[in-house]
């Protein structure tokens, strides 16, 4: 896993959204679509985090300070941030899905008093595969803002916390359902669990955002490849109301 | 000529609208035989024309045969597309140099190539329109496709055989060239062998100006319509359309789609005949020493695995999810991303289906199954 912050020397690209994504290219390798998880207030700092799994995620984690890089962005719909305000804020992240939310969760904390509770339960595989821990760890100090997390297996030499899928951790946490806005992150799966628990707890599918992952070439919708029923996941998302999707996430391999 | 109105010309003028298009610095390409096909290719006259020729189409199946006339145009449509031309298989889209830490990035230019396109059928122009609206219709256009576009000159043809993999009637596509020519032909080849001439654009009109066409007669203009109407009522199939955005949105589930899968080899055919299918990937490459990079551009497919690769896996990675996602995306999403079908009716993917699927039967097999859900007869 690595985080990548970038300079951009060329024309200065639009200030991006909570949410919204870059392509990234390693010259030679190829290009990828990689999520903004820094601070959107910190136009001049791009920061993308990576987990090095295919080649051009493995050639970007390998650049050495200093190194220049393509980028075309940003794109994509971003999370509700407007819809939020005044509302009780749940965000549900599994795995690597907590970067693109990290932006989200900048802002909801640099302007704690336009939203009521905050709410940020995340769930990894491992104690090890938590992401940005000692930022949790120090959110998790704020007296203003729950963040609970939950792994899924762990030995209980080194993990005293939560063990358990991310829904789990629903239950505990305070909001008010019919306020309430939820942005969610992680495997299709997770969300579409995350999403029946949201529901179950009385918050509307209208006010549930999930962010969805295809595979993606272009970003700007020519290339057919992140096609998910009629949308293209880059133009028309990632960030999407579950109810515009929950028909389509029925389902398997659409 | 100074008439506005249809015109005629002989064989002969058809060689001089050869001579004018490449005088006004067209590259010329239309229908030869190669390869016991008729192809699209560059073309030196009308002698390269498949005189003569036509060709039996059926699911699984495509053959050239010999007509008993002269026709130039006695034949359907083969395994090319103009796409071939406006969204060539292989675009290069930038080249790449590093020196030490710094990259410099040049986009390829788009292409001065003019093209004019002789022989293009009613469901060919129906398909460049749908192409126009993914390439140039939306907010981001892709300066290669419309470079080519905007410089083409349009020859079309009014069919005067349907093919037996045909059903543009349904499609609403054809037989007959309505909209988006420079200049409309129409062989009639009862009598003496003449066309039929039309300009639907300034372009087209001040060509056929220069022609030696006389003004049609009311003979002439009967014969053409009697050929469109010949045409019209001989499509090899039939499908009915309007519905199916909602018929096929609603049987996502449905058995049919296992029933295909069971034959499909998801090689990917259909769609690179097909006129429409547009979906492309990139890949980079570079030269030995890293300092010079490319990315091109190519035709892609999403019967491959590869084509919704994500680090999880495939997301369509059974044969059923794969056809499912091209025939619905082509017949039912097509109609909610663009406003149109992605179907033009031309027949080609039954004809070059390796195991003939066809797509009309489907569809149909959908339609009439007790397992169908949702409204509609």
């Amino acid at each position: 896993m690595w985080t990548l912050e970038i300079e951009p020397d060329g024309p200065a690209s639009a200030a991006a959204a909570p949410g919204q994504f870059n392509m990234l290219t390693a010259f030679g390798v190829g290009e990828a679509a990689i999520s903004l998880s820094g601070d959107p207030a910190e136009p001049g700092r791009l920061v993308h985090t990576i987990r090095a799994v295919g080649p051009v995620s493995h050639a970007l984690a390998q650049l050495r300070p200093g190194a220049a890089l393509g980028l075309r962005g940003p794109f994509g719909a971003g999370w509700p941030m407007a819809e939020a305000a005044g509302r009780d804020v749940v965000i549900m992240a599994g795995g690597l899905g907590l970067a693109p939310l990290r932006p989200a969760i900048y802002r909801l904390l640099a302007e704690r008093a336009r939203y009521g509770q905050v709410q940020v339960l995340y769930g990894a595989r491992s104690p090890a595969d938590i992401l940005f821990r000692r930022e949790l760890e120090s959110w998790r100090r704020r007296l203003d803002v729950e963040i609970e997390v939950t792994v899924d297996h762990a030995a209980v030499s080194d993990w005293r916390g939560h063990v358990g899928v991310v829904t789990t951790l629903l239950g505990r946490a305070a909001f008010d359902p019919a306020n309430t806005v939820a942005l969610v992150c992680g495997p299709e799966i997770m969300m579409r669990f995350c999403a029946a628990a949201l529901g179950d707890a009385g918050v509307k599918a209208e006010a549930i955002h999930l962010s969805m992952e295809r595979n993606m070439k272009c970003a700007i919708g020519l290339c057919g490849h992140c096609q998910f029923g009629p949308v293209f996941i880059c133009r028309d998302g990632p960030v999407f109301r579950y109810d515009q999707v929950a028909g389509l996430l029925r389902h398997k391999e659409l | 000529m100074d008439h506005q109105g249809p015109s005629v010309l002989t064989a002969l003028g058809l060689q001089a609208l050869f001579d004018s298009l490449r005088h006004r610095g067209y590259r010329i390409v239309g229908p030869k035989v190669r390869d016991g096909a008729i192809v699209y290719d560059d073309l030196d006259g009308v002698a390269d024309l498949p005189q003569g020729w036509t060709d039996e189409q059926a699911p699984g199946r495509y053959r050239l045969a010999r007509r008993d006339d002269a026709a130039l145009f006695g034949y359907a449509v083969g395994p090319h597309s103009w796409k071939a031309f406006l969204h060539p298989s292989v675009q290069r889209l930038w080249t790449a140099r590093r020196e030490g830490d710094a990259v410099t990035v040049t986009p390829e230019p788009t292409s001065a190539e003019r093209f004019a396109f002789i022989g293009v059928r009613a469901c060919e122009l129906k398909a460049i329109e749908i192409q126009d609206r993914v390439f140039v219709g939306g907010a981001h256009i892709d300066p290669h496709y419309r470079a080519r576009r905007e410089g083409a000159f349009i020859v079309a043809v009014n069919c005067a055989e349907a093919a037996g993999t045909c059903f543009c009637v349904s499609m609403g596509s054809g037989p007959k060239v309505e909209a988006g020519y420079d200049l409309a032909l129409t062989e009639i080849t009862e009598g003496e062998h003449r066309f039929v001439v039309e300009a639907g654009s300034e372009a087209g009109r001040q060509v056929l100006a220069e022609l030696q066409a006389h003004a049609a007669m009311d003979g002439d203009l009967d014969a053409a319509e009697a050929v469109v109407q010949r045409t019209a009522a001989s499509m090899g199939r039939q499908m009915r359309s309007d519905d199916l955005r909602e018929l096929l949105a609603a049987n996502l589930e449905h058995p049919r789609w296992d029933d295909v899968a069971d034959r499909c080899l998801t090689c990917g055919n259909c769609t690179m005949v097909c006129p429409t299918c547009f979906c492309t990937s990139v890949e980079d490459s570079s030269d030995l020493t890293g300092a010079e990079s490319s990315r091109t551009r190519r035709w892609d497919s999403c019967f491959t695995m590869d084509f919704t690769h994500v680090p999880g896996g495939s997301v369509r990675a059974s044969a059923r999810s794969r056809y499912r996602q091209w025939m619905t995306h082509k017949l039912s999403s097509w109609v909610d991303q663009f406003g149109t079908s992605g179907c033009v009716g031309c027949g080609r993917c039954l004809t070059w289906c390796p195991v003939g699927i066809d797509i009309t039967e489907e569809v149909r097999a959908i339609r009439e199954s007790p397992s169908k859900q949702g409204a509609g007869t």
